[in-house]
């Protein structure tokens, strides 16, 4: 349960990307969970060859990560976007995109299970009986500080409330002025740069393979249609709800069941409520 | 007529080309690429019935073709039911997926139908590793029938997917033409406009949500027997979901023989970077004609010979 409501904080920080990038510019970035891995592989390069602490590289490539997603959205735009046929055929390129960077990294990692050791991994602090490990705690914490920072920024600055008004009404931004491209362009970026940390946390959490991202992908899209597209603290509270209902499943169940949890919730917000707990 | 003369004699030729591969005695694995490669027809043609004709991306080919692929297993492990009856019943189990899929996904509309249908692949794979029954998640092997009516069993094999890869070529050929076809434009143009026009866009996309898993399922059915070992990785390959759409897109996606061609260039290339590569890089390879295609030539081969005639 405790171990649930760590991994609900995790799960929040892997898909604020997508919350940002899905629920609020609408764009179907499946590649995501890529980017998460391709974020994990580099703290583990990092990790491997100065020792340096996942999380601290996670933020040192956030900038790498921001350019690559500003390129990734260029080209989105440029090939699609502008021609006005974006769902499906952008969906397709995204989806292309996710197995161009699982394949780059298992040509050049291989298939085996990569992990970074940290001084706090094998640590753990007892809480009225509870051992909580601080192997998850830390990940939840970074998780949640990544929430709280992604909500200011939308909401008190500049730039975030124009990626808020470009997801509400694209041509009443361009008649005052401002250019959605643009904007669009950042919040873009923001998101790829978030999957960078998300991706250094996953691999102080658990070993990672290249494949791992197709673990992800149902989670990180249950995460942000049951949090409500658009809303960041959903994602946060659907994240929790997600980590504890995983946790329970793989307690009663056995854990090879514990993936189908969030497809299977998935499925059942999809067809019932597609808006989502706290949809607009 | 003369201008659907030309594809019409090319799938003859192909057939016929099929048909004398399977009678002269060649090198074994290469009726197994062959498989490969007519199993990857079916399952772009399949796809692009929905995909294609109705705008619908499917990304759970895995869970159609799987479910094929297991309920052969199921009825080869409990009556040993010869290879037609597994071929229809790996269809119809798929068919009925597909219908289910289609009533759960009625409001969904483009990306959140495509994330659903990758969730249900997700969903079923848990399910099908967790039955002990058909190997669970440790696979299962499964021994070929003695005596196929000719040949050895592969050239049977080899001969049977000819068949179904022509079957399915006829069947999306006709939707096309047909009113059915019209109406699956109309509803992948606009889907509102296409209700209003009077088009029953509820059935038409009820129809092609179960014609296209019956195709998939169709596809998986043989499976068993040509690798002779199912586990739920290999059925439920996320590649499928991948190259399952690429082939079409590179081929074009509205015309039957969009996903054929794109199948076939395709499915050759992939066999040839397995044997001389390695399976990884062919993932790789069809990722990056997947992308290079939807960004420079979205219409596919079939658009830019069109672009070349219109010149």
């Amino acid at each position: 349960m405790v171990a649930g409501l760590l991994i609900g904080g995790f799960y929040a920080a892997v898909s604020l990307g997508i919350g940002l990038i899905f629920g609020l510019l609408d764009i179907a970035n499946i590649a995501q969970p890529a980017f998460v891995v391709l974020g994990a592989y580099m703290a583990y390069v990092m990790n491997d060859s100065f020792g340096l602490d996942p999380i601290l590289s996670g933020l040192l490539f956030t900038p790498v990560f921001y350019v690559l997603g500003a390129v990734v959205y260029r080209v989105y735009y440029a090939s699609f976007e502008r021609r006005g046929e974006e769902s499906l055929r952008g969906l397709v390129f995204f989806f292309g995109l996710l197995f161009i960077i699982e394949v780059s990294l298992s040509l050049k990692f291989g298939v085996d299970y990569r992990l970074v050791q940290t001084a706090y991994t094998s640590k753990s602090i007892d809480l009225g009986g509870v051992g909580i490990a601080f192997r998850y705690l830390v990940p939840c914490v970074v998780g949640v500080a990544m929430t709280l920072a992604l909500h200011l920024f939308l909401g008190r600055t500049f730039y975030g409330r124009a990626i808020m008004a470009v997801s509400q009404d694209r041509l009443a931004l361009r008649l005052m002025g401002a250019n959605p491209v643009q904007i669009k362009t950042i919040a873009f970026g923001v998101g790829i740069a978030a999957a960078s940390l998300g991706g250094a946390l996953l691999i102080s959490i658990a070993p990672v393979i290249p494949s791992t991202d197709r673990d992800y992908i149902g989670r990180m899209f249950a995460i942000t249609v049951l949090g409500g597209m658009g809303s960041i603290g959903g994602t946060l509270v659907a994240a929790v709800i997600l980590g504890v209902a995983e946790s329970l499943m793989a307690t009663f169940f056995g854990p090879s069941w514990s993936l189908a949890v969030s497809f299977g919730i998935l499925l059942v917000v999809l067809a019932v409520r597609p808006a989502g707990l706290f949809g607009r | 007529m003369r201008r659907a003369g030309v594809p019409l004699l090319v799938g003859l030729v192909v057939v016929a080309a099929g048909i004398v591969l399977a009678v002269l005695r060649v090198n074994p694995y290469l009726y197994f690429a062959g498989c490969v490669i007519l199993q990857y027809v079916v399952m772009a043609t399949a796809w692009n019935i929905l995909g294609g004709y109705a705008g619908y991306v499917n990304f759970g080919t895995p869970a159609f073709f799987a479910m094929g692929a297991y309920t052969a297993v199921f009825l080869i492990q409990s009556v040993r039911a010869p290879l037609p009856v597994l071929i229809l019943a790996g269809g119809l189990v798929a068919a009925l997926l597909g219908l289910g899929i289609g009533y759960l996904t009625l409001r969904l509309r483009g990306v959140f139908f495509s994330i659903a249908t990758l969730a249900l692949a997700v969903v079923l794979q848990t399910v099908i590793m967790n039955w002990e029954y058909v190997g669970g998640s440790r696979g299962m092997s499964v021994l070929r029938p003695s005596g196929p009516p000719f040949g050895s069993y592969v050239t049977f094999l080899f001969t049977v997917m000819v068949g179904l890869a022509v079957i399915a070529v006829l069947v999306a050929r006709f939707i096309e033409r047909s009113w059915i076809g019209r109406g699956l434009a109309a509803l992948r143009d606009n889907e509102e406009a296409a209700e209003c026009m009077g088009v029953p866009t509820l059935r038409l996309k009820l129809f092609a949500t179960t014609v296209s898993g019956f195709l998939l399922g169709v596809a998986g059915a043989p499976f068993p027997y040509y690798v002779t070992f199912v586990e739920p990785n290999s059925a439920f390959a996320l590649d499928y979901a991948v190259n399952a759409l690429a082939m079409p897109m590179i081929g074009g996606t509205t015309s039957w023989v969009g996903p054929v061609i794109g199948a076939v260039l395709l499915g050759t290339a992939q066999q040839l970077a397995t044997v001389t590569i390695s399976s990884e890089m062919n993932l790789f390879i069809v990722g990056v004609v997947l992308v290079a295609f939807v960004v420079l030539a979205p219409e596919g081969i079939l658009g830019l010979v069109r672009r070349l005639r219109g010149r």
